[in-house]
C-alpha cells in the first residue's frame, strides 16, 4: 500500500473520529430538559444543580463548550466522574486491561481455530471433517455467548474444579493464574467469531480451489502445503480479513455480557454503571474509546488488504 | 510442413482414452488415440464442448473431480502417466511437460509476482533457492520477449497486458526445459495482433528448444501455420486423425470438411457464412452411433449405428464409414 493511501485512510479515520466527537459531546445536550437538573437527579438542591452546571460549563454557549471540551480531549482530559470525582481517563485505564486482554485472546482463538478448521473443511469439501466443521460452525453461531459462558463454567469450574468461575487476575500474579482466569471468558466470547470465520474461510478456500490459477500451479508441480500456503490461503484471506475486521468491533461490545457472567470489572461494567447512573463524562469517554478502537481496527484491516492483495496496493 | 510419415518417434502417445461423467454420461470422451511426435506439433481441434480440454487435462491428471478416466493409457517417454502415483505425476507436471492455459489473467496467481510464478517450477523440480530461481526467471522473461525483465520480475500479473501475461505463462511453462508443451487455446483470449506475436514466439521456442507441442485450438489458421499432425474431435470422439496437408487438401470426415467450409474465405467477400446446423450434443445426450450423424449433411441410414475407426494408411484414420468405404469423397478447403 502506498504512503499516499495510508495517509488518505488515516485522514478518513480522523474525520470519523471528529464526527463521533461531535455526537459524543452533544450527548449531554440531547437529554430532554435542563441537562444540569437531569444529571443532578430529582432530589438535588438548587445549589447542586448550579454546581453541576458550572462544572460542566453548561452556562456557556454550546460552541465554546465544544471547543473547550475537545481541547481537553485532545490533551487527554476527558473530565471527571460526576460521582467519584475520579478522572475519566484513570477510570478507563483501570478498567481497560481485563476487557482488552479477553477481547484480544478471543480474536487470537477465533483466528487460530476458525481459520484452520475452515481451511481443512474447504480443502476436503464433502468429507466427514467438512460436515463436522460446518455443523459445529452453525451451532457456534447459533449459541448466545452468555449461555455458552454458563455451560463452560458448569463444566470446567463447577463439575470439574479446573478453572476459576469468576474474577480476573493480572499477568503480574503469575502466568498460570492469569491464563486460568482468561481461558473461559475468551473462549465464551471468541467461539461465535471462530464459527463465523470457519464458515467464511471454508467458502473462500472452496472458491479459490476452482480458480484457474490453482490449476496452473498444480500443472507446475505444486501440491500439498506449498500449494495451500502460496496459492490458496493468500487469495482466500482477502474476504476473511474483512469479516475479521467486522467481528473485532462486535467482540468489544460482546465483552460487556461476558464480563457480567464472569464477574470481571472491565470496560463493560464501567460503561453499564455509567449509563445507569447517567454519569455522562464516563459515557462520553467510553464512546470515544470505542470509536478510536473501531477506526484503528479498520485501518489495520485496510493495511492488511494492501499486504495480502497487490491490486489494492497500486489502486 | 513436415510430412506425417517421417520417422520422429512419438513422445506422447494417448491410447484408447475414455473419460466418464459418472451418473450422467459414460464415454464423455471415448476411445481417443493419438500421438505427439518429438519436436513436432499436433493440433487438437473441434468446436467448444468437444472434449479437447478434458483430453489435454487428463494427460497430467488435472481433470476436475466430477469426471474420471475409465480406460486407456497415456504414454509419455515410455511410462503410462495414468498409472503413476500422485508423487510421480507431480515430477512430470511442470518438469518434462509444461502447460499453457487459455486465460492468462485468471490463470496467473494475482497475489504472487510473475517472477515467483516463473521461478516456482525450478524451486519445486530442481530444488533451486529462490534467488537462483529468480535469476533464471529473469533470463526466461528476456527469452519470451519481455523488455526490462529485471524490473518486470517483481511485477504482479494485473500490472501487465494480456499478451505480456501470456508470455509470462509461456516462460513459466518452459522454466524446467520441458520436452512437451500442452497449450490449451493459448491465443483465444488475446487480440488478433497479439495472437500472431504469441504464436510466433511459440514457434521460435519449439524450434530452438526442440519442443513437442500439443496445441488445443479451434482456429484453423493456427493449425495451418503451426502444426504437423491434426486430431479432429467431435463430441468426445476423434472424427479424424490426419496430417495438416491431409486436413486441408483431403479431409476424411464430414465434420472436418464442414469445419473447413465454415472458415470465411478471403476473396469471397459478401458471400454468406457457412455454418454447421445444430449444436454439439451435451453430456447425457450423446448419440449411440456416429456422434456427428444428427448434424451431418452426408448421413445415410446405417450412420446411426456405431461407426468404425478405420485406418487410411500413413497413420491417418477416420470414423466415417462412408468415407472409409470410398462411397463418399469430401471437398477440401484447397484443391492442390
Amino acid at each position: 500500500m502506498s504512503t499516499r493511501m495510508i495517509i488518505r485512510r488515516l485522514g478518513g479515520g480522523l474525520l470519523v473520529l471528529w464526527l463521533v466527537s461531535i455526537l459524543t459531546f452533544l450527548l449531554v445536550h440531547l437529554i430532554p430538559g435542563d441537562p444540569a437538573e437531569v444529571i443532578a437527579g430529582e432530589n438535588a438542591s438548587q445549589a447542586d444543580v448550579e454546581r453541576i452546571r458550572t462544572e460542566l460549563g453548561l452556562d456557556r454557549p454550546v460552541l465554546t463548550q465544544y471547543v473547550t471540551w475537545l481541547s481537553g480531549v485532545l490533551r487527554g482530559d476527558l473530565g471527571h466522574s460526576l460521582f467519584t470525582g475520579k478522572s475519566v481517563v484513570t477510570s478507563i485505564a483501570e478498567s481497560a486491561p481485563p476487557t482488552l486482554v479477553i477481547t484480544i485472546m478471543a480474536i487470537v482463538l477465533a483466528v487460530l481455530v476458525g481459520v484452520s478448521a475452515g481451511t481443512v473443511a474447504g480443502l476436503t469439501q464433502g468429507s466427514r471433517v467438512d460436515r463436522l466443521v460446518s455443523t459445529l460452525a452453525t451451532l457456534g453461531i447459533a449459541m448466545p455467548s452468555f449461555w455458552l459462558a454458563m455451560v463452560l463454567v458448569s463444566i470446567f469450574s463447577l463439575t470439574n474444579p479446573w478453572l476459576p468461575a469468576t474474577g480476573y487476575a493480572d499477568l503480574g500474579e503469575g502466568f498460570g493464574t492469569w491464563l486460568s482466569h482468561v481461558i473461559l471468558p475468551s473462549t465464551a466470547l471468541g467461539l461465535a467469531t471462530a464459527a463465523e470465520l470457519a464458515r467464511h474461510t471454508r467458502g473462500c478456500v472452496a472458491d479459490v480451489l476452482t480458480r484457474p490459477y490453482v490449476r496452473t500451479a498444480r500443472a507446475r508441480g505444486a501440491s500439498g502445503a506449498w500449494l495451500v500456503r502460496r496459492h490458496i490461503l493468500r487469495n482466500a484471506a482477502i474476504p476473511v480479513v474483512t469479516v475479521l475486521g467486522l467481528q473485532a468491533g462486535r467482540l468489544l461490545g460482546g465483552a460487556i455480557v461476558i464480563e457480567a457472567v464472569f464477574g470481571i470489572s472491565g470496560l463493560g461494567t464501567l460503561a453499564v454503571n455509567a449509563v445507569l447512573q447517567r454519569n455522562y463524562p464516563v459515557i462520553q469517554g467510553y464512546v470515544l474509546l470505542c470509536a478510536v478502537v473501531v477506526v484503528l481496527l479498520n485501518l489495520i484491516v485496510d493495511l492488511a488488504y494492501g499486504w495480502i492483495n497487490p491490486k489494492v496496493r497500486t489502486a | 510442413m513436415t510430412p506425417g510419415h517421417d520417422t520422429a518417434r512419438p513422445l506422447l502417445s494417448v491410447e484408447g482414452l475414455t473419460i466418464d461423467l459418472p451418473g450422467v454420461q459414460p464415454g464423455l470422451v471415448e476411445d481417443v488415440t493419438f500421438q505427439v511426435r518429438e519436436g513436432h506439433c499436433t493440433a487438437l481441434i473441434g468446436e467448444s464442448g468437444c472434449g479437447k480440454t478434458l483430453t489435454s487435462m487428463s494427460i497430467l491428471g488435472l481433470l476436475p473431480a466430477s469426471v474420471r478416466v475409465s480406460a486407456g493409457s497415456v504414454w509419455f517417454d515410455g511410462v503410462d502417466l495414468l498409472t503413476r502415483t500422485p508423487r510421480q505425476l507431480r515430477r512430470v507436471r511442470g518438469g518434462p511437460v509444461g502447460m499453457i492455459f487459455q486465460e492468462p489473467m485468471s490463470s496467473l496467481n494475482p497475489t504472487m509476482t510473475v517472477g515467483d510464478q516463473i521461478a516456482e517450477a525450478r524451486r519445486l523440480h530442481l530444488g533451486e533457492r529462490r534467488k537462483t530461481a529468480l535469476a533464471r526467471a529473469r533470463e526466461l522473461l528476456e527469452r519470451v520477449g519481455i523488455p526490462n525483465a529485471a524490473r518486470r520480475i517483481g511485477a504482479y500479473p494485473h500490472e501487465m497486458s494480456g499478451g505480456m501475461q501470456q508470455r509470462v505463462m509461456i516462460a513459466a511453462a518452459i522454466a524446467c526445459e520441458p520436452r512437451l508443451i500442452i497449450a490449451d487455446e493459448p491465443t483465444t483470449a488475446l487480440d488478433v495482433t497479439i495472437q500472431a506475436e504469441i504464436l510466433a514466439l511459440l514457434r521460435d521456442l519449439q524450434r530452438d528448444l526442440d519442443l513437442a507441442v500439443l496445441l488445443v485450438t479451434h482456429d484453423l489458421g493456427v493449425v495451418a501455420d503451426f502444426c504437423d499432425d491434426v486430431v479432429v474431435m467431435y463430441a468426445g470422439h476423434i472424427a479424424e486423425r490426419t496430417t495438416v496437408d491431409g486436413l486441408f487438401y483431403d479431409p476424411a470426415h464430414p465434420y472436418s470438411s464442414a469445419l473447413l467450409a465454415a472458415v470465411p474465405q478471403v476473396g469471397q467477400a459478401r458471400s454468406r457464412l457457412t455454418v454447421i446446423p445444430g449444436r454439439v450434443p451435451s453430456a447425457g445426450g450423446l448419440p449411440a452411433g456416429c456422434r456427428f450423424e444428427p448434424r451431418c449433411a452426408h448421413a445415410q441410414s446405417p450412420c446411426g449405428e456405431r461407426q468404425p475407426d478405420v485406418s487410411l494408411g500413413d497413420g491417418r484414420r477416420t470414423r466415417c464409414g462412408r468415407v472409409a468405404s470410398g462411397e463418399l469423397t469430401l471437398q477440401g478447403a484447397l484443391r492442390g
